[in-house]
């Protein structure tokens, strides 16, 4: 079985549309989940929250985010570029798009795999996870063998053997990473629409089950094209600016 | 515990004879028609509340055994889940083990070398796809027909996969008599461990001895840090020098100054006479450099110097300049003696070897024999020295190779195989119809290297011609 999860995707339609050609290209998953964050930062909120719905009427699975919460909620606990993309959002979309948006669920299970995103530990509270601490909560609040998340925008994979401590991975790029068949496993992926680990491209996760291997492809897109959709929307000029050095 | 008996069936795999083992797992001579090579099955000891690192070093063997290939490991076959029957099936190899071969030691300097370039020539091999042994020893190395195969992945590390062995463990792993500095403080990733170890079986087999015995305890293991070991000559005094200089370069503590890659090292073992012999300065003795020892504070990070990938990731590490001297040192020779500084420059610990060819026009002459035939080859050595010497590289940099040979082309190729050369230069002469027809010694170098190669020519100089209307 392989299964392809978009993170993160953050109203940034080139990167949508060129992570969906890969996928594709490298012939049609038997799951594919959108992993929360469909909005927030990026220009194109529309287009991709339609192109979400599509895809759910077609079998994908999605759940919601804290950014998709916010802008459905009108919520304003996040930093300020973020505050003022959830405005920007709110003030552009239907109130169909709204009711999508909340309409989402925190986490879905399916077999032995949870998809949450930001973390199976206290969901909607949106905590990261980023070291080994973050991991061994969110692996202890469930039982599932595997963990999906986003939300930090920076790969990584933990591995964890019962009554110990996880093990933090750092996948590499294009590269596949064991799945053990003894151990349980957070897979953190990285971003589509705003990656924060040094490269631009955009990051999905790939996974397949019968070779036990779980890759973060990275595809390039053309985020000059993003950066300047984002200027023009009248956002602010360092949600364009990260996109090019991918922090 | 599961207990097999010789007839038992595992996933097709047929157990026919237990072979001796360690303490992890049992080894069975095993047959499966789906396989056209002999087989071994491995299976790990696993006791419910036993070690976890059986479990551990079985997982790291599978990941990795799987993703190798060559013939200087054994093929792998398949292997059962964890979850239900764990087992590896790989290959059996025949061969001498090296550890029957230990207890003849001293071995005479000529079998030592061999088995040394053997056992290289397999490191080179497996860091090539990215795998560090680590735990390489007598026991795991196997003196088969095609050469030295490496066992035992138990240990090693894929720089591309996670160290899930190393993340679990706060002592050093590894074995006492073998292990390298850097691994005793908890590194697990650098090929140049791997060259630690083999200047142990080198020094182990020159002159019969451990170099530093086998320590039981973590503070023993260090000792290695502080204390360098009696010198093989001191042992064995049959030991040429420029023998003992390649086993103390692989045992330097300090990576800045040990063999980088074994390709280094395989070169070294081919040209004895290229080999640098460092004279030793005497090691500080006596009541003040003692007390001097116990005042200078050195940090045990620092006694083993940066991990070598920085720099083995820079560049190549050897470099082969092709020059063509029959016409004395032309303009050619010197546009690519300035693509060979280009090249040198990307790495700073890289090793050049500067290849002239002396062209025989019979297959069996032999120029080198006769009186005149000894100073055309002296000569050129000397015009190749010459046209090096403009890079000022130190002599532990360089080497110079006149090689005698009908064809060029296969020369300069068959040096580069067997030196593990990482990029060749070569230079181009303009395009003529006889070089059309014949092929050029470059065309065929460039089509049948096993490294990237660099052609230079010199930049044409457009002829005069009447201009077009």
């Amino acid at each position: 079985m392989r299964i392809a999860i978009l993170s993160d995707i953050h109203a940034n339609r080139e990167a949508f549309d060129a992570v969906m050609e890969a996928v594709h290209e490298r012939g049609s998953p038997d799951e594919l989940v959108l992993l929360g964050d469909l909005v927030g930062y990026g220009p194109d909120p529309i287009y991709v929250i339609e192109k979400a719905a599509h895809l759910m009427a077609d079998g994908a699975l999605c759940i919601m985010g804290n950014h998709d919460e916010a802008v459905a909620l009108n919520l304003s606990n996040m930093t300020e570029n973020a505050r003022f993309a959830v405005q920007w959002t709110r003030e552009r979309i239907a109130p169909a798009h709204l009711d999508f948006l909340a309409g989402l669920p925190l986490s879905l299970q399916s077999e032995d795999r949870l998809y949450v995103h930001a973390s199976a530990e206290r969901s909607g509270k949106w905590p990261y996870i980023r070291d080994v601490d973050a991991a061994e909560r969110c692996l202890s609040a469930s039982d599932a063998r595997f963990v999906f998340c986003g939300h930090t925008h920076i790969p990584a994979i933990y591995y964890a053997l019962p009554g110990r401590r996880p093990t933090h991975f750092q996948p590499h790029d294009n590269v596949a990473a064991p799945l053990s068949e003894i151990r349980r496993h957070l897979v953190v992926a990285g971003a589509v629409g705003q990656p924060r680990d040094g490269n631009p491209a955009a990051c999905f996760v790939l996974v397949d089950t019968q070779r036990h291997e779980v890759t973060m492809v990275r595809v390039p897109y053309d985020y000059e094209e993003t950066a300047s959709k984002i200027q023009a929307a009248g956002l602010p000029g360092w949600l364009g600016m990260r996109l090019k050095i991918g922090r | 515990m599961q207990r097999f008996e010789a007839g038992a069936v595992i996933d097709g795999f047929e157990l026919v004879e237990k072979l001796p083992s360690g303490g992890m797992a049992s080894l069975w001579r095993a047959t499966n028609p789906r396989y056209d090579f002999p087989l071994v099955l491995k299976i790990p000891f696993l006791d419910p509340g036993g070690d976890v690192s059986v479990i551990l070093g079985f997982e790291a063997e599978e990941l990795i055994l799987k993703r190798l290939s060559g013939p200087y490991v054994p093929r792998f076959a398949s292997s059962g889940s964890l979850a239900q029957v764990p087992y590896i099936a790989m290959e059996f190899v025949a061969g001498t083990g090296l550890a029957d071969l230990v207890g003849n030691t001293p071995l005479p300097v000529d079998e030592a070398a061999r088995i040394g370039t053997d056992i290289a020539t397999a490191l080179a091999a497996l860091h090539r796809q990215k795998v560090v042994h680590l735990d390489l020893k007598p026991e795991n190395i196997i003196l088969a027909e095609r050469g030295a195969v490496l066992l035992d992945f138990g240990l090693a590390r894929h720089a591309e996969l996670p160290d899930l062995l190393g993340a679990e463990s706060s002592v050093p792993m590894g074995t006492a008599a073998y292990i390298s500095p850097e691994q005793v403080l908890g590194e697990r990733s650098d090929p140049a461990s791997d060259l630690f170890a083999l200047g142990c079986i080198l020094y182990q087999l020159a002159t019969g001895e451990e170099p530093f015995g086998r320590p039981a305890t973590f503070a023993g293991m260090k000792r290695r840090l502080y204390h360098t070991p009696r010198l093989p000559r001191d042992i064995n005094d049959a030991i040429p020098r420029w023998f003992e200089a390649i086993i103390l370069r692989c045992m330097e503590v300090d990576r800045s100054r040990r063999y980088v890659e074994a390709a280094h090292v395989l070169s070294d073992l081919r040209n004895p006479d290229q080999v640098v012999v460092v004279r030793r300065k005497p090691q500080d003795e006596g009541v003040w450099a003692a007390i001097k020892k116990l005042f200078r504070k050195t940090d045990d990070r620092s006694l083993v110097g940066k991990p070598t990938l920085s720099r083995t990731q820079a560049g190549p590490s050897i470099v082969l300049a092709a020059v063509d001297l029959a016409n004395g040192s032309d303009a050619l020779a010197g546009e690519v003696l300035n693509e060979t500084a280009r090249v040198l420059a990307s790495r700073e610990d890289s090793w050049l070897a500067c290849v002239t060819v002396l062209k025989t026009e019979i297959i069996g002459e032999t120029p080198a024999t006769d009186e005149t035939g000894r100073s055309v080859y002296l000569k050129r050595l000397v015009a190749l020295k010459d046209w090096a010497h403009p890079l000022h590289l130190p002599e532990d940099r360089v080497s110079y190779h006149v090689l005698e040979a009908v064809s060029p082309a296969d020369a300069i190729l068959n040096y580069a195989e067997h030196n593990d050369a990482g990029h060749i230069v070569v230079g181009a002469r303009a395009s003529s119809a006889i070089r059309r027809h014949l092929g050029s010694v470059s065309t065929k170098v460039v089509a049948q290297a096993l490294c990237s190669v660099s052609v230079v020519r010199l930049k044409a100089v457009e002829e005069q011609g009447p201009r077009p209307l």
